[in-house]
């Protein structure tokens, strides 16, 4: 599972984290050595002892869970990532967003499960820096959707600012 | 109406090249069918029964005649010459290749058309009142909110992948000609104590399967923080709006699943937190876009012209088209008139490339190049000199754009139904062509009065038979082609959801149907009561003795 391939803060590089949990029936007791993610569930159930374990250590959610659990832990994460379980459930959009916003959340935000090149500019745009496509996908050919569009209507995490202040802006300057 | 900018230019000729690979990639097999398709409901792409559908954005029905032409010339060249207007300010195409998508978003683009999120479950087209700008109720011009909403909705990161559909309405007027309490979002523009303008918003509103009307969210939130506003509602619903189930993923179910006051409270925690946000609307903001839409040079009024008045008074046939298709300006001297598109041996809402061409010639010669598209399937020249009536109706009474029925039963409200889209349960074209043939007189459908008569071919309720004051809905029974109807529903101020009458009928049944329904009425009625009003006073019961014979005649109907 290590050294997978993701998308980081726009380039390919090897993958420095293990995701637990993932795989039905796995042993979440035997946590493994090295930088890992896991589920809220199992960060809930043992939090102290993964703490302890003084290795870089992630949080990942699915959909239907509250970022608002994790919101007081954020300083101890070096990873939070959202899962989607299908690139159509757009949940994890919000949970990001409220992330970045909300929770003032500035480490690693990563996007996997069912995504792909065409999800990358909007997932970016609400605050995603590092994704892990599925293995059919590749990920140098999907870098070229962070270009997809140059101009952006309404502010979001990555650009708070909408067209409109900066058309203003473009004006005030030519006047 | 709005004109593109640089960057308005450059953010739509970026989506025709995102398409354009995304559909080249399908093409070639590197986009499987489940990963294409939500990527091209976002470009209003259905594959259809006979062909995909293609649905062609009109924002809040405003369309120019530079347009128009274009959209002729894009039937012609790209489908059959003809399309077909929906209830939600939108020319949906029926006959369009695939491959050819790319190209036509293209040419679209080159007079500042698009197909964005007309279809998916993303925010859709933002409608309007059709005749926003030029009505006398009106407290102000919604056009350029709906523009701002929809430059704010267009491509919004959170947005795109919602659990359904959702629908945005802006009504700035007294009465509301929009439909507002049966949208996801409805913005009802208004001015609070203060004098100040800003929105009271409904949300929770909607048709389908379980129809059900918007409840207030919020009495009044300032003009400046609508769209923050929206955002909120928007990211409640995105979070907890249910996936697991299309026909309750409806905000609508979310609202009342919650309860109102619950719903309410999640969005004003979000809310609280976005009062800074740099999506608040700016004067500049508002400026720029509300300069767009600054009134046309009306000519002052001449009170010598009696030419108006004389023909009303000397031409019966005028006088009629008058009383129905033509509708008071808030200038004086001028008009709004309806170009009817309901005309037996034509759906309801079609219009072929010559028809579009010819729009588009009478409203650049009585008017100011503009026209509407409205909710009911019909087009409005905005801006006509009242003493151009008369020349104008000689001009397209030839042309069957004159029908003189808007707001009558002959105006039926339909969706293209069985013979083109793929998700209906039955035919509803058939049905409304055998309705119009059987109340072509036009005498008896005066002497009715006003009848909004509407019919969708599914519970997707595209043809709006909830509201209708005569709801047909085309189900389906063990295969075959059933007519469930409603009465008492209706649009407006008094939005209400239409009583289903009984047992559902067979096609051929439908004529006799809707016409005992009507007698019942005429039977019924009290001085100038509408036929609405008549259902509202005495009951569904007396209209389903007449029709379902006491248990006997049409009773054996599923």
């Amino acid at each position: 599972m290590p050294h997978e391939r993701v998308i980081r803060h726009g380039r390919v590089e090897p993958d420095a984290w293990r995701f637990v949990g993932l795989d039905e029936g796995e042993d979440l007791q035997a946590l493994p050595h090295g930088a890992i993610v896991v589920p809220l569930a199992v960060w809930k159930a043992r939090r102290d002892a993964l703490l302890a374990r003084l290795e870089p250590l992630g949080v990942w959610l699915e959909p239907h869970d509250e970022p608002g659990e994790i919101a007081a832990d954020l300083p101890r994460l070096a990873l939070v990532a959202v899962r989607f379980p299908k690139f159509t459930d757009g949940r994890g959009y919000s949970t990001a967003s409220l992330l970045r916003r909300r929770y003032r959340y500035a480490g690693e935000l990563r996007a996997f499960g069912d995504i792909g090149r065409d999800q990358l500019f909007y997932l970016a745009r609400v605050g995603f820096d590092s994704y892990r496509l599925p293995e059919h996908r590749d990920p140098e050919a999907a870098l070229a959707a962070f270009g997809d569009f140059s101009l952006r209507y309404q502010g979001s995490v990555d650009d708070p600012v909408p067209l409109f202040r900066k058309r203003a802006a473009v004006e005030v300057r030519h006047g | 109406m709005y004109r593109y900018d640089e960057h308005d230019r450059k953010i739509i000729a970026e989506r025709v090249a995102q398409f354009r690979d995304q559909t080249r990639r399908f093409l070639a097999g590197e986009l499987s069918e489940d990963e294409f398709r939500p990527l091209r409901l976002q470009n209003g792409l259905y594959i259809q029964r006979h062909a995909p559908m293609y649905r062609i954005a009109v924002p809040y029905g405003v369309l120019g005649s530079r347009q128009l032409r274009k959209l002729a010339a894009i039937t012609r060249r790209y489908d059959r010459s003809y399309g077909h207007f929906t209830t939600r300010h939108n020319l949906q195409l029926n006959w369009p290749r695939l491959e050819d998508i790319p190209d036509i978003l293209a040419e679209l683009a080159e007079v500042e058309m698009h197909s964005v999120q007309t279809s998916g479950n993303d925010v859709r087209n933002i409608t309007t009142d059709h005749f926003a700008g030029i009505a006398a109720d009106e407290i102000a011009d919604p056009r350029p909110y709906a523009e701002i909403v929809r430059q704010w909705a267009s491509f919004h990161p959170e947005f795109a992948y919602l659990p359904r559909k959702f629908k945005i309405a802006v009504n700035a007027s007294a009465e509301d000609r929009t439909v507002l309490k049966l949208h996801d979002i409805g913005l009802e523009l208004r001015r609070n104590d203060a004098g100040e303008l800003g929105f009271r918003v409904h949300a929770g509103g909607g048709m389908g399967r379980t129809p059900i009307l918007a409840e207030v969210i919020r009495d009044f939130v300032p003009w400046r923080h609508v769209l923050t506003y929206c955002e909120s509602i928007l990211r409640v619903y995105n979070r907890y709006g249910r996936r697991d189930n299309i026909w309750k993923a409806r905000i609508k179910i979310l609202v009342k699943t919650l309860g109102v006051e619950e719903f309410r409270a999640r969005v004003e925690e979000d809310w609280a937190e976005l009062q800074d946000s740099q999506n608040v609307i700016t004067d500049a903001e508002y400026a720029r876009v509300a300069a767009h839409f600054a009134p046309p040079a009306y000519e002052p009024p001449s009170d010598d012209d009696q030419a108006f008045a004389y023909a009303v008074a000397s031409d019966r046939a005028f006088a009629r088209w008058v009383g129905r298709n033509v509708h008071a300006h808030k200038r004086p001297g001028y008009a709004a008139v309806t170009l009817s598109l309901k005309r037996a041996g034509t759906p309801p809402g079609d219009i072929t490339a010559d028809e579009m061409d010819l729009v588009a010639d009478l409203a650049d010669r009585y008017g100011f190049g503009e026209v509407r598209v409205t909710h009911e399937q019909n087009l409005v020249l905005p801006d006509v000199r009242e003493r151009d009536l008369h020349d104008l109706w000689q001009r397209i009474r030839g042309a069957r754009l004159a029908t003189p029925t808007v707001g009558l039963v002959g105006d039926i409200i339909s969706c293209p139904g069985g013979d083109l889209c793929s998700l209906a349960n039955a035919k509803t074209l058939p049905i409304a062509e055998a309705l119009l043939q059987r109340f072509e007189d036009l005498d008896y459908q005066h002497d009715v009065g006003e009848l909004d008569l509407n019919i969708s071919g599914c519970m997707n309720s595209c043809g709006h038979h909830h509201v209708g004051h005569i709801g047909i809905l085309g189900v389906d029974k063990n295969g075959s082609e059933w007519y469930q109807v409603t009465i008492g529903g209706r649009q407006g101020r008094e939005a209400a959801l239409g009583h289903v009458i009984g047992p559902s009928f067979a096609a051929a049944q439908m004529p006799e149907v809707v016409e005992k329904l009507i007698a019942t009425y005429l039977e019924h009625r009290v001085d100038a009561e509408r036929f609405v009003d008549t259902v509202e006073r005495i009951g569904i019961a007396p209209f389903k003795t007449r029709v379902y014979g006491a248990g006997k005649e049409l009773a054996r109907a599923a």
